[in-house]
């Protein structure tokens, strides 16, 4: 933990989330200070506890999953029965003690737990409440369940994706959860600022369709305008070329490409054809485009016979665009990542040492931080309880009794 | 939310949604151009509505010390630059914290102001490489792919402007700024979900798998996602669990009703079913009719049907598909704002609706006038 208070210390979260889109909001929120709490119930834990790999030693179990665990660290783990009158009650009291409610259930949900804005915000007028679902709160397909891996196609993003006249490709997970959850978490920090200075809560209904949409903004304004419909094209774009991956030694790739005349001249020197610059083939983008399968055969023939890196470092220097393809596994030797400690290893009960993702951006005065370990099912019940909401120990034996905690 | 907060907007395109984030929850935004900068095109129209453009050449001693003289009164200033250039020096935080000490400075780079690849340069291609975004997008063992409208700039700007609000926070106690250092490489990562941590927590490592699901069947099973359509193509999974239990009957159901046959799906009780257990034979022979059934209805019917029967599954959709959804319409979400010119431009809304109303978008391109508000289109 940094010395001076962290950006976000003081502030006071609870989640009535589970899987990706509530969870990760809650997560960027505790890297910078804000105390959150993630509630579940033993009856119905996270699922991402138990329906996504990876598990520690391959066993599904309910404190061993590293697909929880990566978008929980730093908070603290409660159990509510929600369900039950008392958990209810205690859920209320909760929020009354937080700044911040973040939940992604179905619309309607949370409402018909009691646990609505109009009823919390009535017992706290500075509440700020995030909602985050498929389509939003409202409107004719409000109901529908979804996952965000499919509503990734529905955004347009999946069929911008593969090779000119191929099938759209999948991307990775629930990809459109987290352009929603990074721009829920602008929201709700400027909700805080507003309260801050009006002392007025918000409540805040986020769309996961309409959150990624604004990563296409650019092609959506242009169908309006003209009526382009913008298709997938591989690796290819209008206004650089070469553009795209090329094949390195031992199964690596390199992705590169040029963005003008000189440029070109730098990549056509630095892999031995100096003379392309002056050939009036080359000289131009669109003789490159014209002319990509030979540029691309001799790319090909110089990456074949280096490593990424190495191939990357020597265009760089010559003042190339070019990277190497990291794979899941590079990620973890990547010299960047690692000079800016972007993987930060923290002590798990079940799972042990592993490797949690810290921030994307670092703050000057008030550096983020992975504070600790994801928590497992309930393990902070005691402390949050006892200290947060300051229940005696009569009265936290009574709600025991009462099945409160699930 | 943010009445009253001026921003600076020195950004290129990696930073641009950063401002228009701000400007959407009401943020006073001024977009700082070069005399020559081309505003043109649809990128620069679509995440730049809404804030207010100035023109200044920041090459010159003249425009520097009229960056300065904003700088001076201003909350935040994002910029986009290469470590180590004469801009850096620019937007230097130390440089501008002598002017202003209240300044938040976010600097958004291809790799963070810190580190070995510090001074590197990279465009979306590179920057979706480097995340290791590439490395899960592409068939198997074929060339990885990016998306073909780039992303790395999303993800870059929206973590910029939380790293903006954040410092603002910690100012409200401290009355100091401080430096919000962004690395778009890093930022791209959050788009993997929770790939990263198979290599650490049990030693594999995902890659990409073309148009299919893989690693959810014992026996090796792969499972379609993208299914051909009469006009395009539908995201359909065959699940198991509650939800895809569910969605088998009703799509079963379905084409019954519709008299498609069901070959292999007659047979079958989803109650029983477990995709875990699935050999690729049994998939592939239950997967031949609903391919078979997919073939011959349209996009919008897909979306219609699943909704109604409350089943998983969308089709993958166009900007045309997009602009005709009529969620998006009831939600408001299409703003239509007068441009510079006088005509009319449909734009992406604010991405959030607050206390029941989504921020209307303000016309601002037309100079120091600010424009009539938005027309909300329903």
């Amino acid at each position: 933990m940094s010395a001076s208070p962290q950006a976000l210390a003081g502030i006071g979260v609870v989640e009535f989330g589970s899987y990706a889109a509530g969870p990760h909001i809650g997560k960027m929120l505790a890297n910078f200070g804000a105390t959150v709490i993630h509630v579940e119930s033993f009856a119905r834990p996270d699922g991402f506890r138990m329906q996504y790999p990876p598990y520690k030693d391959r066993k599904p179990g309910i404190n061993g999953g590293g697909c929880f665990a990566y978008f929980n660290d730093s908070k603290l783990g409660i159990t509510l029965d929600l369900k039950n009158r008392e958990g209810r009650a205690l859920a209320r009291r909760l929020c009354r003690w937080g700044d911040i409610v973040i939940e992604n259930m179905r619309p309607g949900v949370i409402d018909r737990l009691g646990l609505g804005f109009d009823t919390l915000k009535a017992d706290h007028p500075g509440l700020i409440m995030l909602s985050t679902c498929n389509m939003g709160q409202t409107g004719p397909r409000a109901d529908t369940p979804g996952f965000g891996s499919q509503l990734t196609a529905l955004a347009g993003i999946c069929g911008l994706t593969g090779e000119r006249g191929g099938p759209p490709t999948v991307l990775y997970g629930p990809y459109i959860d987290f352009i929603a959850s990074t721009l829920g978490a602008v929201a709700v920090l400027a909700a805080l600022e507003q309260r801050r200075r009006t002392g007025t809560g918000a409540y805040i209904d986020i769309s996961q369709y309409e959150a990624g949409l604004l990563f296409l903004a650019g092609p959506l304004l242009e169908y309006h305008l003209t009526g382009r419909i913008a298709e997938r094209v591989g690796n290819d774009d209008p206004d650089a070329a070469p553009h795209g991956a090329y094949r390195c030694e031992s199964d690596g790739w390199i992705a590169l490409s040029c963005w003008s005349d000189e440029e070109f001249a730098a990549l056509a020197a630095a892999i031995g054809r100096p003379e392309w610059s002056r050939d009036a083939r080359f000289n131009t983008l669109a003789g490159r485009k014209g002319a990509a399968a030979a540029i691309d055969e001799r790319i090909c023939a110089w990456t074949r016979e280096r490593g990424a890196a190495a191939a990357a470092a020597i265009l760089q220097r010559a003042g190339v665009h070019a990277h190497p393809v990291n794979t899941m596994a590079d990620l973890f030797t990547d010299p960047q990542l690692i000079a800016r400690r972007h993987w930060r290893r923290r002590r798990h009960p079940v799972i042990g040492d592993h490797a949690y993702c810290g921030p994307a951006f670092q703050l000057s005065e008030t550096p983020g931080e992975v504070s600790a370990a994801a928590p497992l099912l309930g393990a902070d019940n005691d402390k949050v309880f006892r200290q947060c909401l300051g229940l005696s120990e009569p009265e936290y034996a009574a709600m025991r009794e009462a099945g409160a905690f699930g | 939310m943010l009445k009253g907060i001026l921003v600076l907007d020195c950004t290129g395109r990696p930073g641009w949604l950063a401002g228009r984030l701000l400007a959407d929850l009401s943020a006073e935004v001024t977009k700082i151009e070069n005399p020559d900068a081309e505003i043109h095109t649809s990128d620069w129209r679509a995440y730049n509505v809404n804030k207010r453009l100035t023109r200044l050449d920041l090459g010159s001693s003249a425009g520097q010390r009229e960056l300065d003289r904003l700088a001076a009164s201003a909350d935040m200033l994002l910029a986009t630059f290469t470590p180590g250039t004469r801009e850096a020096v620019l937007f230097q935080h130390g440089r501008l914290s002598a002017i202003n000490p209240r300044l938040i400075v976010v600097a958004i780079t291809p790799f963070g102001l810190t580190g070995p690849k510090a001074d590197w340069i990279a465009s979306d291609l590179e920057l979706m490489a480097a995340s290791g975004a590439m490395s899960l997008a592409g068939e198997p063992g074929g060339t990885p792919l990016r998306v073909s409208a780039p992303q790395s700039h999303g993800w870059a700007g929206a973590q910029a402007a939380i790293g903006a609000l954040a410092a603002l926070a910690a100012r409200s106690r401290t009355g100091r700024g401080q430096c919000v250092d962004v690395s778009a490489q890093a930022a791209t990562l959050v788009a993997l979900a929770h790939a990263p941590t198979f290599v650490d927590v049990d030693g594999t490592t995902p890659t990409r798998a073309g148009a299919f699901m893989t690693g959810r069947s014992v026996e090796g099973a792969r499972f379609r996602v993208f299914w051909p359509c009469r006009d395009g193509f539908v995201n359909f999974i065959l699940y198991g669990g509650v939800a895809g239990r569910r969605t088998n009957t009703q799509l079963a159901g379905w084409m019954r009703e519709c008299g498609a046959p069901l070959g292999a799906l007659a047979q079958i009780d989803f109650a029983e079913w477990d995709p875990t257990l699935a050999t690729q034979g049994q998939v592939d022979a239950l997967e031949a009719p609903i391919a078979a059934f997919f073939s011959s209805i349209t996009k919008r019917q897909f979306l219609e049907e699943t909704h109604r029967r409350e089943m998983l599954g969308y089709p993958v959709s166009t900007v045309a598909d997009i602009a005709g959804d009529p969620q998006l319409s009831a939600r408001g979400f299409w703003q239509d704002v007068a441009a510079a010119n006088g005509e009319v431009e449909r734009h992406c809304g604010c991405f959030a609706i607050v206390d029941g109303e989504r921020p209307p978008l303000v016309s601002r391109n037309d100079a120091q006038v600010e424009a009539p508000r938005a027309a909300q289109v329903t």
